[in-house]
Protein backbone atom coordinates (compact mmCIF):
# COMPACT_ATOMS: atom_id res chain seq x y z
CA UNK A 1 0.00 0.00 0.00
CA UNK A 2 1.59 3.50 -0.85
CA UNK A 3 1.40 6.57 1.48
CA UNK A 4 -1.46 9.41 0.04
CA UNK A 5 -0.66 12.54 0.40
CA UNK A 6 -1.19 14.30 3.93
CA UNK A 7 -2.62 17.86 3.76
CA UNK A 8 -2.77 20.50 6.55
CA UNK A 9 -4.70 23.05 6.33
CA UNK A 10 -4.77 26.17 8.67
CA UNK A 11 -3.92 23.27 11.74
CA UNK A 12 -4.27 24.72 14.84
CA UNK A 13 -3.54 22.13 17.73
CA UNK A 14 -3.28 23.76 21.70
CA UNK A 15 -2.87 22.95 25.06
CA UNK A 16 -5.35 24.44 27.26
CA UNK A 17 -6.55 27.42 24.70
CA UNK A 18 -2.53 27.94 24.50
CA UNK A 19 -1.48 27.13 20.44
CA UNK A 20 1.49 24.56 20.27
CA UNK A 21 1.04 24.66 16.39
CA UNK A 22 -0.82 27.66 15.21
CA UNK A 23 -2.54 28.11 11.58
CA UNK A 24 -0.15 25.47 9.58
CA UNK A 25 -0.84 24.62 6.30
CA UNK A 26 1.28 22.65 3.89
CA UNK A 27 1.58 19.10 2.63
CA UNK A 28 3.26 15.92 3.04
CA UNK A 29 4.23 14.46 -0.50
CA UNK A 30 4.01 10.61 -0.71
CA UNK A 31 6.86 9.31 0.10
CA UNK A 32 8.65 12.55 0.96
CA UNK A 33 11.25 12.06 4.14
CA UNK A 34 10.83 15.09 6.00
CA UNK A 35 12.63 16.43 9.52
CA UNK A 36 10.63 18.41 11.68
CA UNK A 37 12.72 20.97 13.58
CA UNK A 38 12.73 24.02 16.01
CA UNK A 39 13.48 24.73 20.03
CA UNK A 40 11.42 22.84 22.89
CA UNK A 41 8.34 23.77 23.07
CA UNK A 42 7.68 24.99 19.32
CA UNK A 43 5.13 22.29 18.32
CA UNK A 44 6.72 19.30 16.65
CA UNK A 45 5.41 16.57 18.85
CA UNK A 46 1.84 17.94 19.14
CA UNK A 47 1.72 17.96 15.53
CA UNK A 48 3.10 14.40 15.22
CA UNK A 49 0.24 13.46 17.92
CA UNK A 50 -2.13 15.48 15.76
CA UNK A 51 -1.46 13.75 12.59
CA UNK A 52 -1.45 10.23 14.31
CA UNK A 53 -5.41 11.32 16.01
CA UNK A 54 -3.94 11.34 19.53
CA UNK A 55 -4.72 15.30 19.76
CA UNK A 56 -7.88 16.89 18.59
CA UNK A 57 -7.16 20.08 16.44
CA UNK A 58 -8.58 23.00 17.59
CA UNK A 59 -9.15 24.36 14.18
CA UNK A 60 -8.39 23.79 10.48
CA UNK A 61 -8.18 20.13 8.65
CA UNK A 62 -5.62 17.40 8.67
CA UNK A 63 -6.88 15.45 5.32
CA UNK A 64 -5.16 11.79 3.95
CA UNK A 65 -3.69 10.72 7.46
CA UNK A 66 -6.64 8.28 9.11
CA UNK A 67 -5.52 4.76 9.16
CA UNK A 68 -2.05 4.93 7.64
CA UNK A 69 -0.35 6.16 10.29
CA UNK A 70 2.59 4.35 12.73
CA UNK A 71 3.77 6.94 15.57
CA UNK A 72 6.78 6.37 17.39
CA UNK A 73 6.74 8.39 20.87
CA UNK A 74 9.14 10.11 22.78
CA UNK A 75 11.22 6.80 24.39
CA UNK A 76 10.83 8.84 27.94
CA UNK A 77 6.97 8.05 27.78
CA UNK A 78 7.08 4.10 28.50
CA UNK A 79 7.41 2.36 32.08
CA UNK A 80 10.64 0.45 30.99
CA UNK A 81 10.00 -1.24 34.16
CA UNK A 82 6.75 -3.47 33.38
CA UNK A 83 6.85 -6.84 33.20
CA UNK A 84 7.27 -7.73 29.39
CA UNK A 85 9.27 -9.54 27.34
CA UNK A 86 10.78 -7.84 24.11
CA UNK A 87 9.15 -10.27 21.61
CA UNK A 88 6.12 -9.41 23.10
CA UNK A 89 6.43 -5.62 22.49
CA UNK A 90 7.07 -6.41 18.81
CA UNK A 91 4.59 -7.95 18.59
CA UNK A 92 1.99 -5.54 19.73
CA UNK A 93 2.96 -4.14 15.95
CA UNK A 94 1.00 -6.61 14.60
CA UNK A 95 -2.19 -5.27 16.55
CA UNK A 96 -3.84 -3.60 13.63
CA UNK A 97 -4.23 -7.06 11.74
CA UNK A 98 -4.63 -8.85 15.06
CA UNK A 99 -7.19 -6.93 16.96
CA UNK A 100 -7.67 -7.88 21.04
CA UNK A 101 -8.91 -11.38 20.34
CA UNK A 102 -7.60 -12.88 16.87
CA UNK A 103 -4.93 -15.28 17.60
CA UNK A 104 -1.59 -14.24 16.18
CA UNK A 105 -0.38 -16.64 13.45
CA UNK A 106 2.71 -18.23 13.29
CA UNK A 107 3.74 -15.93 10.34
CA UNK A 108 2.97 -13.42 12.56
CA UNK A 109 5.75 -14.64 15.41
CA UNK A 110 8.07 -15.11 11.72
CA UNK A 111 7.78 -11.43 11.09
CA UNK A 112 8.73 -10.68 14.80
CA UNK A 113 11.58 -12.32 14.81
CA UNK A 114 13.13 -11.25 11.85
CA UNK A 115 12.45 -7.81 13.16
CA UNK A 116 14.21 -8.34 15.87
CA UNK A 117 16.82 -9.63 13.97
CA UNK A 118 16.68 -6.98 11.64
CA UNK A 119 17.11 -4.11 14.56
CA UNK A 120 20.19 -6.23 15.55
CA UNK A 121 18.32 -7.60 18.72
CA UNK A 122 18.82 -11.67 17.62
CA UNK A 123 18.19 -13.53 20.87
CA UNK A 124 16.14 -11.26 22.81
CA UNK A 125 12.78 -11.86 22.04
CA UNK A 126 12.59 -13.37 25.77
CA UNK A 127 14.29 -10.67 27.52
CA UNK A 128 12.39 -8.75 29.55
CA UNK A 129 12.70 -4.72 28.48
CA UNK A 130 13.93 -4.10 31.98
CA UNK A 131 17.19 -5.55 31.30
CA UNK A 132 17.46 -3.73 28.29
CA UNK A 133 19.80 -0.74 27.35
CA UNK A 134 18.17 3.06 26.44
CA UNK A 135 19.28 1.78 23.20
CA UNK A 136 18.42 -1.70 22.79
CA UNK A 137 14.96 -0.67 23.89
CA UNK A 138 14.75 2.02 20.73
CA UNK A 139 15.82 -0.74 18.45
CA UNK A 140 12.74 -2.57 20.07
CA UNK A 141 10.40 0.08 19.28
CA UNK A 142 11.44 0.34 15.99
CA UNK A 143 11.08 -3.74 15.54
CA UNK A 144 7.42 -2.80 16.46
CA UNK A 145 7.03 -0.05 13.90
CA UNK A 146 8.36 -2.75 11.48
CA UNK A 147 5.65 -5.10 12.08
CA UNK A 148 3.05 -2.29 11.77
CA UNK A 149 4.37 -2.02 8.17
CA UNK A 150 2.31 1.72 7.93
CA UNK A 151 3.04 3.36 4.42
CA UNK A 152 3.13 6.73 6.57
CA UNK A 153 5.76 6.61 10.00
CA UNK A 154 6.19 9.27 12.28
CA UNK A 155 9.40 9.62 14.65
CA UNK A 156 9.50 11.64 17.38
CA UNK A 157 12.88 12.43 18.57
CA UNK A 158 14.17 8.88 17.79
CA UNK A 159 17.57 9.42 18.05
CA UNK A 160 17.91 10.98 21.24
CA UNK A 161 20.48 9.56 24.15
CA UNK A 162 21.59 7.27 21.77
CA UNK A 163 25.26 6.34 20.76
CA UNK A 164 26.30 6.59 17.37
CA UNK A 165 26.25 3.12 16.28
CA UNK A 166 22.90 2.82 17.51
CA UNK A 167 21.89 5.69 15.92
CA UNK A 168 23.36 5.08 12.27
CA UNK A 169 21.67 1.58 12.55
CA UNK A 170 18.42 3.22 13.00
CA UNK A 171 18.61 5.77 10.26
CA UNK A 172 19.76 3.40 7.82
CA UNK A 173 16.28 2.11 8.93
CA UNK A 174 14.79 5.41 7.81
CA UNK A 175 16.27 5.67 4.81
CA UNK A 176 15.00 1.97 4.12
CA UNK A 177 11.54 3.11 4.62
CA UNK A 178 12.17 6.38 2.60
CA UNK A 179 13.64 3.81 -0.28
CA UNK A 180 10.46 1.68 0.11
CA UNK A 181 8.17 4.69 -0.88
CA UNK A 182 6.78 5.07 3.00
CA UNK A 183 6.55 8.58 4.52
CA UNK A 184 8.53 9.15 6.91
CA UNK A 185 8.53 12.74 9.20
CA UNK A 186 10.81 12.93 11.94
CA UNK A 187 11.12 15.01 14.85
CA UNK A 188 14.53 15.79 15.21
CA UNK A 189 17.30 18.47 17.38
CA UNK A 190 20.66 17.24 15.61
CA UNK A 191 20.57 19.75 12.45
CA UNK A 192 23.80 18.34 11.36
CA UNK A 193 22.00 15.30 10.54
CA UNK A 194 18.72 17.19 9.14
CA UNK A 195 21.24 18.94 6.35
CA UNK A 196 23.12 15.65 5.97
CA UNK A 197 20.32 13.02 5.82
CA UNK A 198 16.31 14.49 5.18
CA UNK A 199 15.68 16.27 2.03
CA UNK A 200 12.71 18.09 3.57
CA UNK A 201 12.44 20.10 6.79
CA UNK A 202 9.53 21.70 8.40
CA UNK A 203 10.91 24.64 11.06
CA UNK A 204 8.44 25.48 13.79
CA UNK A 205 7.91 27.93 16.05
CA UNK A 206 4.62 27.45 16.49
CA UNK A 207 4.11 29.05 13.76
CA UNK A 208 5.41 27.70 10.51
CA UNK A 209 8.72 29.80 9.74
CA UNK A 210 9.89 27.27 6.40
CA UNK A 211 8.76 24.11 4.69
CA UNK A 212 10.45 22.97 2.13
CA UNK A 213 14.02 21.81 0.92
CA UNK A 214 15.98 21.45 3.99
CA UNK A 215 18.65 24.07 2.76
CA UNK A 216 15.77 26.44 2.18
CA UNK A 217 14.56 26.09 5.59
CA UNK A 218 17.16 25.86 7.80
CA UNK A 219 18.79 29.50 7.46
CA UNK A 220 20.23 31.21 10.39
CA UNK A 221 17.95 33.80 10.49
CA UNK A 222 15.15 31.33 10.39
CA UNK A 223 16.87 29.76 13.24
CA UNK A 224 17.42 32.91 15.07
CA UNK A 225 13.47 33.63 14.32
CA UNK A 226 12.38 30.45 15.65
CA UNK A 227 13.63 30.92 19.19
CA UNK A 228 12.30 33.86 19.49
CA UNK A 229 8.84 33.26 18.64
CA UNK A 230 9.02 29.25 20.42
CA UNK A 231 9.89 31.64 23.54
CA UNK A 232 7.54 34.32 23.46
CA UNK A 233 4.35 33.96 26.01
CA UNK A 234 1.99 36.50 26.91
CA UNK A 235 0.61 36.59 29.78
CA UNK A 236 -2.89 37.82 29.15
CA UNK A 237 -3.11 37.08 25.52
CA UNK A 238 -6.42 37.76 23.45
CA UNK A 239 -8.33 35.07 21.39
CA UNK A 240 -6.17 34.68 17.88
CA UNK A 241 -8.35 36.40 15.28
CA UNK A 242 -6.03 35.29 12.41
CA UNK A 243 -7.62 33.72 9.74
CA UNK A 244 -5.21 32.71 6.86
CA UNK A 245 -6.23 31.90 2.95
CA UNK A 246 -6.19 28.00 3.01
CA UNK B 1 -14.36 -23.28 48.51
CA UNK B 2 -15.71 -20.17 48.26
CA UNK B 3 -11.96 -18.88 49.30
CA UNK B 4 -10.21 -20.89 46.68
CA UNK B 5 -12.56 -19.69 43.82
CA UNK B 6 -11.47 -15.83 45.14
CA UNK B 7 -8.03 -17.02 45.48
CA UNK B 8 -8.05 -18.15 41.52
CA UNK B 9 -9.93 -15.19 40.07
CA UNK B 10 -8.80 -12.27 42.23
CA UNK B 11 -4.97 -12.03 42.49
CA UNK B 12 -4.12 -11.55 38.41
CA UNK B 13 -6.52 -8.46 38.78
CA UNK B 14 -4.40 -7.51 41.57
CA UNK B 15 -1.47 -7.50 39.36
CA UNK B 16 -2.56 -5.39 36.86
CA UNK B 17 -3.81 -3.12 39.43
CA UNK B 18 0.16 -2.94 41.05
CA UNK B 19 1.19 -2.55 37.59
CA UNK B 20 -0.83 0.33 36.95
CA UNK B 21 0.61 1.61 40.04
CA UNK B 22 -3.25 1.45 40.80
CA UNK B 23 -2.34 -0.50 43.84
CA UNK B 24 -4.18 2.59 46.19
CA UNK B 25 -7.24 2.44 44.19
CA UNK B 26 -8.13 -1.02 44.74
CA UNK B 27 -7.92 -0.74 48.53
CA UNK B 28 -10.61 2.49 47.99
CA UNK B 29 -12.94 0.24 46.14
CA UNK B 30 -12.81 -2.14 48.62
CA UNK B 31 -13.77 0.67 51.04
CA UNK B 32 -16.41 2.26 48.45
CA UNK B 33 -18.85 -0.72 48.69
CA UNK B 34 -19.29 -0.15 52.04
CA UNK B 35 -21.71 2.42 51.72
CA UNK B 36 -23.87 0.32 48.97
CA UNK B 37 -23.62 -2.84 51.12
CA UNK B 38 -24.51 -1.27 54.27
CA UNK B 39 -27.39 0.18 52.52
CA UNK B 40 -28.50 -3.20 51.42
CA UNK B 41 -28.36 -3.95 54.51
CA UNK B 42 -30.24 -1.16 56.36
CA UNK B 43 -33.19 -2.22 53.92
CA UNK B 44 -33.34 -5.45 54.14
CA UNK B 45 -31.17 -6.84 56.81
CA UNK B 46 -28.47 -9.08 56.24
CA UNK B 47 -29.18 -10.56 52.82
CA UNK B 48 -26.55 -11.51 49.98
CA UNK B 49 -28.96 -10.25 47.34
CA UNK B 50 -29.46 -6.74 48.74
CA UNK B 51 -26.12 -6.40 50.37
CA UNK B 52 -24.19 -7.18 46.91
CA UNK B 53 -26.54 -5.04 44.87
CA UNK B 54 -25.80 -2.31 46.58
CA UNK B 55 -21.96 -2.99 46.56
CA UNK B 56 -21.68 -3.55 43.40
CA UNK B 57 -24.11 0.10 42.87
CA UNK B 58 -21.38 1.70 45.45
CA UNK B 59 -18.54 0.33 43.61
CA UNK B 60 -19.17 1.23 40.34
CA UNK B 61 -20.04 4.55 41.50
CA UNK B 62 -17.02 5.14 42.78
CA UNK B 63 -14.60 3.48 40.36
CA UNK B 64 -16.11 5.89 37.64
CA UNK B 65 -16.04 8.86 40.18
CA UNK B 66 -12.53 8.71 41.43
CA UNK B 67 -10.91 8.50 37.38
CA UNK B 68 -13.74 11.46 36.45
CA UNK B 69 -13.77 13.74 39.34
CA UNK B 70 -9.15 13.93 39.42
CA UNK B 71 -9.79 14.67 35.73
CA UNK B 72 -12.09 17.39 35.92
CA UNK B 73 -10.95 19.15 38.92
CA UNK B 74 -7.30 18.56 37.98
CA UNK B 75 -6.29 17.29 41.48
CA UNK B 76 -4.23 14.40 42.18
CA UNK B 77 -5.59 11.17 42.01
CA UNK B 78 -4.19 10.01 44.66
CA UNK B 79 -5.85 12.79 46.92
CA UNK B 80 -9.43 12.27 45.64
CA UNK B 81 -8.79 8.62 46.47
CA UNK B 82 -7.60 9.30 50.00
CA UNK B 83 -10.68 11.71 50.17
CA UNK B 84 -13.12 8.91 48.58
CA UNK B 85 -12.44 5.87 50.99
CA UNK B 86 -12.15 8.34 54.24
CA UNK B 87 -15.79 9.19 53.27
CA UNK B 88 -16.87 5.82 52.17
CA UNK B 89 -15.72 3.94 55.12
CA UNK B 90 -17.18 6.64 57.54
CA UNK B 91 -20.65 6.89 55.87
CA UNK B 92 -20.95 2.88 55.47
CA UNK B 93 -19.82 2.73 59.65
CA UNK B 94 -22.47 4.93 60.62
CA UNK B 95 -25.17 3.51 58.33
CA UNK B 96 -24.07 -0.06 59.45
CA UNK B 97 -24.14 1.06 63.01
CA UNK B 98 -27.19 3.34 63.31
CA UNK B 99 -29.31 0.01 62.61
CA UNK B 100 -27.51 -2.96 63.18
CA UNK B 101 -25.09 -3.89 66.42
CA UNK B 102 -21.43 -4.52 66.92
CA UNK B 103 -22.10 -8.29 65.60
CA UNK B 104 -23.14 -6.92 62.21
CA UNK B 105 -20.38 -4.26 61.99
CA UNK B 106 -17.69 -6.65 62.88
CA UNK B 107 -18.92 -9.38 60.14
CA UNK B 108 -19.14 -6.75 57.27
CA UNK B 109 -15.80 -5.61 58.11
CA UNK B 110 -13.67 -8.45 58.66
CA UNK B 111 -15.94 -11.00 57.24
CA UNK B 112 -17.24 -14.56 59.15
CA UNK B 113 -16.82 -17.25 57.02
CA UNK B 114 -19.72 -19.32 58.95
CA UNK B 115 -21.76 -16.37 57.39
CA UNK B 116 -21.23 -18.29 54.07
CA UNK B 117 -24.03 -19.92 52.87
CA UNK B 118 -25.10 -21.63 49.45
CA UNK B 119 -25.83 -18.38 47.71
CA UNK B 120 -22.50 -16.65 48.79
CA UNK B 121 -21.01 -19.64 47.57
CA UNK B 122 -22.32 -19.43 44.20
CA UNK B 123 -21.70 -15.96 44.07
CA UNK B 124 -18.00 -16.40 44.64
CA UNK B 125 -17.47 -19.03 41.82
CA UNK B 126 -19.66 -17.29 39.19
CA UNK B 127 -17.71 -13.97 40.01
CA UNK B 128 -14.27 -16.14 39.63
CA UNK B 129 -15.86 -17.84 36.71
CA UNK B 130 -16.56 -14.38 34.65
CA UNK B 131 -13.70 -12.97 35.85
CA UNK B 132 -11.32 -15.63 34.59
CA UNK B 133 -12.81 -15.70 31.47
CA UNK B 134 -13.09 -12.25 30.55
CA UNK B 135 -8.98 -12.07 31.71
CA UNK B 136 -8.05 -14.77 29.15
CA UNK B 137 -10.00 -12.73 26.38
CA UNK B 138 -9.15 -9.27 27.53
CA UNK B 139 -5.72 -10.55 28.22
CA UNK B 140 -3.83 -8.71 24.94
CA UNK B 141 -5.79 -5.58 25.33
CA UNK B 142 -4.97 -5.27 28.97
CA UNK B 143 -1.73 -5.81 29.11
CA UNK B 144 -0.94 -3.25 26.24
CA UNK B 145 -3.49 -0.63 27.96
CA UNK B 146 -1.23 -0.98 30.71
CA UNK B 147 2.04 -1.16 28.82
CA UNK B 148 1.47 1.58 26.21
CA UNK B 149 -1.64 3.15 26.73
CA UNK B 150 -0.44 5.87 23.84
CA UNK B 151 0.22 3.20 21.37
CA UNK B 152 -2.62 1.53 22.57
CA UNK B 153 -4.73 5.01 21.64
CA UNK B 154 -2.45 5.21 18.38
CA UNK B 155 -4.03 2.05 16.99
CA UNK B 156 -7.33 2.16 17.90
CA UNK B 157 -7.28 -0.18 20.77
CA UNK B 158 -10.30 1.60 22.72
CA UNK B 159 -8.02 1.17 26.27
CA UNK B 160 -10.09 3.22 28.15
CA UNK B 161 -13.13 0.62 27.36
CA UNK B 162 -10.79 -2.20 28.94
CA UNK B 163 -10.02 -0.34 31.74
CA UNK B 164 -13.73 0.09 32.91
CA UNK B 165 -14.33 -3.09 32.02
CA UNK B 166 -11.34 -4.60 34.23
CA UNK B 167 -12.20 -1.66 37.03
CA UNK B 168 -15.83 -3.60 36.75
CA UNK B 169 -14.42 -7.31 37.28
CA UNK B 170 -12.44 -5.77 40.18
CA UNK B 171 -15.57 -4.04 42.36
CA UNK B 172 -17.01 -7.81 41.36
CA UNK B 173 -14.52 -9.59 43.00
CA UNK B 174 -14.27 -7.84 46.28
CA UNK B 175 -17.92 -8.07 46.38
CA UNK B 176 -18.03 -11.58 46.24
CA UNK B 177 -15.28 -11.33 48.95
CA UNK B 178 -16.68 -9.24 50.98
CA UNK B 179 -18.54 -12.15 52.97
CA UNK B 180 -16.04 -14.28 53.51
CA UNK B 181 -13.24 -11.73 53.76
CA UNK B 182 -15.07 -8.60 54.68
CA UNK B 183 -15.01 -5.47 52.70
CA UNK B 184 -12.13 -3.90 54.40
CA UNK B 185 -10.12 -7.74 53.51
CA UNK B 186 -11.38 -8.39 50.79
CA UNK B 187 -8.35 -6.27 48.69
CA UNK B 188 -6.37 -7.96 50.89
CA UNK B 189 -6.62 -11.41 49.60
CA UNK B 190 -6.48 -9.70 45.60
CA UNK B 191 -3.32 -7.28 46.20
CA UNK B 192 -1.12 -9.30 48.49
CA UNK B 193 -0.55 -12.11 46.04
CA UNK B 194 -0.03 -9.96 43.34
CA UNK B 195 2.94 -7.78 45.25
CA UNK B 196 4.26 -11.25 46.31
CA UNK B 197 4.19 -12.66 42.77
CA UNK B 198 6.57 -9.81 41.81
CA UNK B 199 9.36 -11.33 43.66
CA UNK B 200 8.99 -14.85 41.84
CA UNK B 201 8.17 -14.19 38.28
CA UNK B 202 9.84 -11.28 35.26
CA UNK B 203 6.56 -11.42 33.07
CA UNK B 204 3.13 -10.38 33.48
CA UNK B 205 2.07 -14.05 32.95
CA UNK B 206 4.19 -16.29 35.31
CA UNK B 207 3.32 -12.95 37.75
CA UNK B 208 -0.53 -13.97 37.19
CA UNK B 209 0.29 -18.12 37.89
CA UNK B 210 2.50 -17.45 41.22
CA UNK B 211 -0.32 -14.59 42.55
CA UNK B 212 -2.77 -17.21 42.35
CA UNK B 213 -0.55 -19.98 44.11
CA UNK B 214 0.36 -17.41 46.23
CA UNK B 215 -3.45 -16.59 47.29
CA UNK B 216 -4.58 -20.34 47.39
CA UNK B 217 -2.28 -21.19 49.87
CA UNK B 218 -2.60 -17.99 51.89
CA UNK B 219 -6.57 -18.79 52.05
CA UNK B 220 -6.10 -22.32 52.85
CA UNK B 221 -3.73 -21.20 55.87
CA UNK B 222 -5.56 -18.12 57.02
CA UNK B 223 -8.60 -20.38 57.27
CA UNK B 224 -6.72 -22.92 59.42
CA UNK B 225 -5.48 -19.93 61.70
CA UNK B 226 -9.07 -18.46 61.50
CA UNK B 227 -10.27 -21.86 63.07
CA UNK B 228 -8.06 -22.86 65.38
CA UNK B 229 -6.77 -19.56 66.67
CA UNK B 230 -10.56 -18.42 66.56
CA UNK B 231 -10.19 -14.87 64.95
CA UNK B 232 -11.86 -13.17 62.23
CA UNK B 233 -11.15 -15.11 58.84
CA UNK B 234 -10.49 -11.81 56.71
CA UNK B 235 -7.83 -10.78 58.60
CA UNK B 236 -6.55 -14.47 59.70
CA UNK B 237 -6.57 -14.77 55.53
CA UNK B 238 -4.62 -11.66 54.56
CA UNK B 239 -2.25 -11.95 57.23
CA UNK B 240 -1.05 -15.25 55.70
CA UNK B 241 -0.87 -13.74 52.25
CA UNK B 242 0.76 -10.55 54.30
CA UNK B 243 3.34 -13.22 55.22
CA UNK B 244 3.76 -14.91 52.10
CA UNK B 245 4.72 -11.27 51.00
CA UNK B 246 7.04 -11.35 53.76
CA UNK B 247 8.92 -14.60 52.65
CA UNK B 248 8.39 -13.61 48.72
CA UNK B 249 10.67 -9.98 49.59
CA UNK B 250 12.67 -11.96 51.48
CA UNK B 251 13.44 -14.68 49.53
CA UNK B 252 12.13 -14.58 45.95
CA UNK B 253 14.60 -14.70 43.08
CA UNK B 254 13.75 -11.67 41.28
CA UNK B 255 14.65 -8.37 43.56
CA UNK B 256 14.41 -10.33 46.90
CA UNK B 257 16.62 -8.98 49.93
CA UNK B 258 18.48 -12.09 50.24
CA UNK B 259 19.19 -12.24 46.49
CA UNK B 260 20.68 -8.49 47.03
CA UNK B 261 22.71 -9.21 50.11
CA UNK B 262 24.31 -12.84 48.96
CA UNK B 263 26.30 -11.24 46.65
CA UNK B 264 27.37 -13.56 43.96
CA UNK B 265 30.18 -12.65 41.67
CA UNK B 266 29.55 -11.09 38.40
CA UNK B 267 29.13 -12.97 35.79
CA UNK B 268 31.68 -12.49 32.42
CA UNK B 269 29.40 -11.60 30.19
Amino acid sequence: MSPAEIRLTDLTVSHARRPAVHHLSGRFAPGSLTAVVGPNGAGKSTLLRALAGLHRPDAGRIEGAAGQIALLPQATALDRAFPIGCLDVVLFGLWGGSGAFRAISRAGRERARAALVAVGLEGFERRPVGSLSVGQFQRVLFARLLLQDAPVILLDEPFNALDARTAADLLAMVHRWHGEGRTVVAVLHDLEMVRREFPQALLLARDCLGWGPTAEVLTAANRLRARMMAEAWAAEPEPCERRDAA
Amino acid sequence: MGCLALSVAAPPLGVFLMLRRMSLTADVLGHGILPGVAAGFLLAGLSLPAMAAGGLAAGLAVAVGAGALSRATGGREDASLAALYLVALASGVAMVSWRGGAVELTNLLFGSVLGVDDAALLLMAGSATVTLAVLALAWRPLVLECFDPGFARAVGARGALWHMAFLALVVLNLIAAFQALGTLMAVGLMMLPAIAARHWARQVGGMAYASVAIALASAWGGLLLSFHADVPSGPAVVLAAGAAWLVSTLLGPVDGLLARLWRRPHLAG
